[in-house]
């Protein structure tokens, strides 16, 4: 089988793995080396999917001995199958990089033989790239469940970033779905790897030249939709998994069916991909913007509002806190406020140092007053000419697709129950998909 | 202070020579009409004053300009010169002129039309220098590096440091043809930017082309089908970047793009004008979009 044939195979079974991201850590090459990596990540390129690609990322081998249900490569699918030779990835690797098409490798694999034959396969690999052609781009590795620890530790030597997937929400829906997994096997080698980042963070202080283990940190990732989990369940889950594990990221795949299993949603199922958005709206609520999973809902209310974004929906149930004054308000309550992200809020604390701002100010250093403009006062004053009526504050709120669908049906009075498959402009505009 | 003149200066394009013209107008008391570089020549009906470069008046000012507007301030006046805005010299001046009256607290004036005008081009800049870190593409001839790009501010002197330091072993060579410069790295060697005119790249040999079909593979197979969203790949990844990207560029038609663009040229004959922009794989957002046009 050639190159061209292995590639296309083995990068085809890794395009369901959501997270290509390469921040997190800044090297330098050393002398005779090759690469570098930047905190804030670099993208490369982007695929129509309009996801981010800033990794090789493919499998080591599609063979595997699990019979994961949600998966395409589970044992009893009739695929083709391929592996690559650690000579021939870390090779096509560096000319890659060589060319600028990426930053560097993300590698998982199927689990061939058994956890410590695939993981010294993985090992081999970044070896040749660390040692013979002393890159120093960025490397993401799967962990291996199942692996040994010491082969585990030396992985994590030679990667910038570990992860271990939790696959899917919880324990019972592991059970059904991927049998030879349980959460007590996904969670061990997850604190093993943590426990490893913290020991050598602090050999780093006693010695400079201390090897770094996995230095940005770990991340994993969850398929959404497959199995009945609520969105509070999963937004609590990963809440306690940054808290817990001190995770870097946690990724949402929305779930493509890829198997005919009268366990998992049929093959016509569309993915969710506005729930995944909103998910990832609320990750980023929750890691930059101080909000906590109980906020934003709780037990009579556990799934997302798929039309009004997650801040929203939050300060409209918190009419009582606004509207808040930009030139005094403290920056975690200006964070708070819809329309206003993190760029915005430090903007405006560091302007209103200069001067008091007001709305004309505030357009100026590029504040978005769409939505911004019912929850805020400029030195006590409303926006000139602004009418606060809840028809106009539920157009501006929500998606632009479905507000003019809404004057165009001469104020429809809004369905309790929307198709919540619908993707609206916006959201497809700003769709992330987590790749920052 | 100053005296209003309808004065033009001229200097050579470079960032001493403006550094020199400021130097001139507080030299002079005068605040010129424009400034313009000698490399845009055009015929004014205005008086012209040639200001030539004068490396002491410069470093005077450059001595300056920390001190008084903030380490920050002083970058952006470095930066704001390598950015396309039209009228950059003149906006440069006028930032220092009020960073030198306002101090260190100019750079978070954000609200004042001279800052906010320097800042937003200073962001246009560094920006594109970002993305262009991650969408510069390498040929591979002979075992020296070359790639073209086409942006719209000067980015080189930003993007040196970053491949430098990435590539410290190779050589290799970036083409910037809107400003007619070239980026050369020799391992070992200070960088240099050059002025270059018209550079002829040498056509990919065989090993270059097998990478690059390996790479369009990749491409093309990264992507998953059931989420085909072409405006998100617009939104992060400009379509006047593609031309040079391998991957997106002349042999961009192929894989599922194309079966898609069969099929849905087959279902509906001729109405293809902006086919990529107005279809999408999400059905319902096709039909908001005609809605609204129907409107």
């Amino acid at each position: 089988m050639d190159l061209m044939e292995k590639l296309t195979i083995l990068s085809d079974a890794a395009k369901y793995d959501a997270a290509c991201t390469s921040s997190g850590v800044a090297n330098v090459p050393s002398a005779g080396g090759i690469g570098s990596t930047a905190a804030c990540g670099i993208c490369h390129s982007f695929a129509a999917d309009g996801r981010c690609i800033s990794l090789l990322k493919v499998l080591m081998t599609n063979v595997c001995i699990y019979d994961c249900k949600y998966c395409v490569n589970r044992v009893s699918h009739d695929t083709r199958r391929a592996a690559f030779a650690p000579e021939e990835l870390a090779d096509l690797t560096i000319q890659f990089y060589r060319r600028n098409y990426i930053e560097g490798l993300f590698l998982s694999s199927g689990v061939i033989k058994n956890p410590d034959y695939t993981c010294e396969q993985l090992i081999k690999t970044l070896t040749l790239l660390r040692t013979e052609y002393r890159f120093h781009g960025y490397i993401h590795v799967k962990a291996i469940p199942g692996a040994d620890p010491v082969l585990l530790n030396r992985l994590g030597m030679l990667a910038d970033r570990m992860s271990v997937n939790i696959e899917l929400p919880s324990q019972k829906s592991l059970g059904t779905l991927a049998p030879d997994k349980s959460k007590h096997s996904i969670l061990k080698p997850m604190s093993f790897i943590q426990q490893k980042i913290t020991e050598s963070a602090h050999d780093i202080v006693r010695y400079k030249h201390a090897p770094r283990f996995a230095p940005a940190g770990q991340s994993t990732q969850m398929i959404v939709g497959a199995t009945p989990e609520t969105d509070f369940q999963i937004l609590r889950l990963s809440e306690s998994l940054y808290k817990k594990y001190s995770l870097k990221r946690v990724f949402f795949s929305a779930y493509m069916p890829v198997s005919d299993n009268p366990l998992l949603p049929s093959l016509d199922t569309k993915p969710p991909l506005l729930r995944e958005h909103r998910l990832y709206q609320a990750d980023w609520l929750l890691r930059y913007y101080g909000f906590e999973a109980k906020e934003l809902l709780d037990e009579q209310s556990p799934n997302f509002n798929p039309l009004i974004d997650p801040k929203c929906n939050w300060a409209l149930n918190h009419l009582e806190l606004f509207p808040v004054d930009v030139n005094k308000a403290p920056f975690e309550l200006l964070l708070r406020v819809p329309g206003i992200g993190v760029t915005s809020a430090k903007r405006i604390t560091a302007v209103r140092r200069t001067g008091s701002l007001d709305f004309k100010g505030l357009k100026k250093i590029g504040v978005v007053l769409k939505r911004a403009q019912y929850f805020i006062t400029c030195s006590g004053k409303l926006p000139d000419g602004l009418k606060i009526t809840s028809d106009n504050m539920i157009r501006s709120l929500m998606p632009e697709g479905y507000a003019a669908g809404f004057s165009d049906h001469g104020g429809e009075q809004l369905s309790l129950f929307p198709d919540p498959s619908k993707v609206f402009k916006e959201d497809v505009q700003k769709c992330l998909t987590g790749q920052i | 202070m100053f005296n209003r003149t309808n004065l033009i200066y001229r200097y050579d394009g470079s960032f001493d020579g403006l550094l020199t013209c400021v130097f001139t107008c507080y030299e002079q008391k005068e605040w010129p009409l424009d400034i313009v570089s000698s490399l845009n020549v055009q015929d004014t009906l205005c008086p012209a004053r040639t200001v030539d470069t004068d490396l002491v008046k410069a470093s005077r000012v450059a001595v300056v300009l920390p001190q008084k507007l903030s380490r920050e301030g002083a970058e952006w006046v470095y930066l704001g010169f390598l950015s396309c805005h039209p009228k950059k010299e003149l906006l440069l001046l006028d930032f220092i002129r009020k960073g030198l009256r306002e101090g260190p607290k100019i750079v978070r004036m954000l609200t004042d039309d001279t800052v906010n005008a320097l800042s937003r081009a200073v962001y246009h800049l560094t920006h594109e220098a970002h993305l262009l870190s991650g969408f510069v593409r390498f040929s591979d001839s002979g075992g020296a590096l070359t790639s073209t790009i086409e942006p719209k501010n000067n980015v080189l002197p930003i993007l040196s440091n970053h491949f430098c330091t990435r590539y410290p072993g190779e050589y290799f060579l970036i083409y910037d043809k809107t400003n007619d410069l070239a980026l050369l790295h020799e391992p070992g060697k200070p960088s240099s930017i050059i002025a270059a005119d018209e550079i002829e790249l040498p056509p990919p040999d065989e090993q270059e082309l097998y990478f690059r079909a390996l790479w369009k593979q990749f491409y093309d197979t990264i992507a998953i089908e059931g989420r085909y969203n072409p405006r998100c790949r617009m939104t992060h990844c400009p379509k006047r970047f593609w031309k040079h990207m391998t991957e997106l560029g002349a042999g961009f038609i192929s894989g599922f793009y194309a079966d898609y663009r069969d099929k849905a040229s087959s279902r509906e004959g001729k109405d293809m004008e902006g086919g990529i922009l107005k279809r999408s794989a999400f059905p319902d957002e096709t039909s908001i979009i005609k809605r609204q046009r129907s409107m």
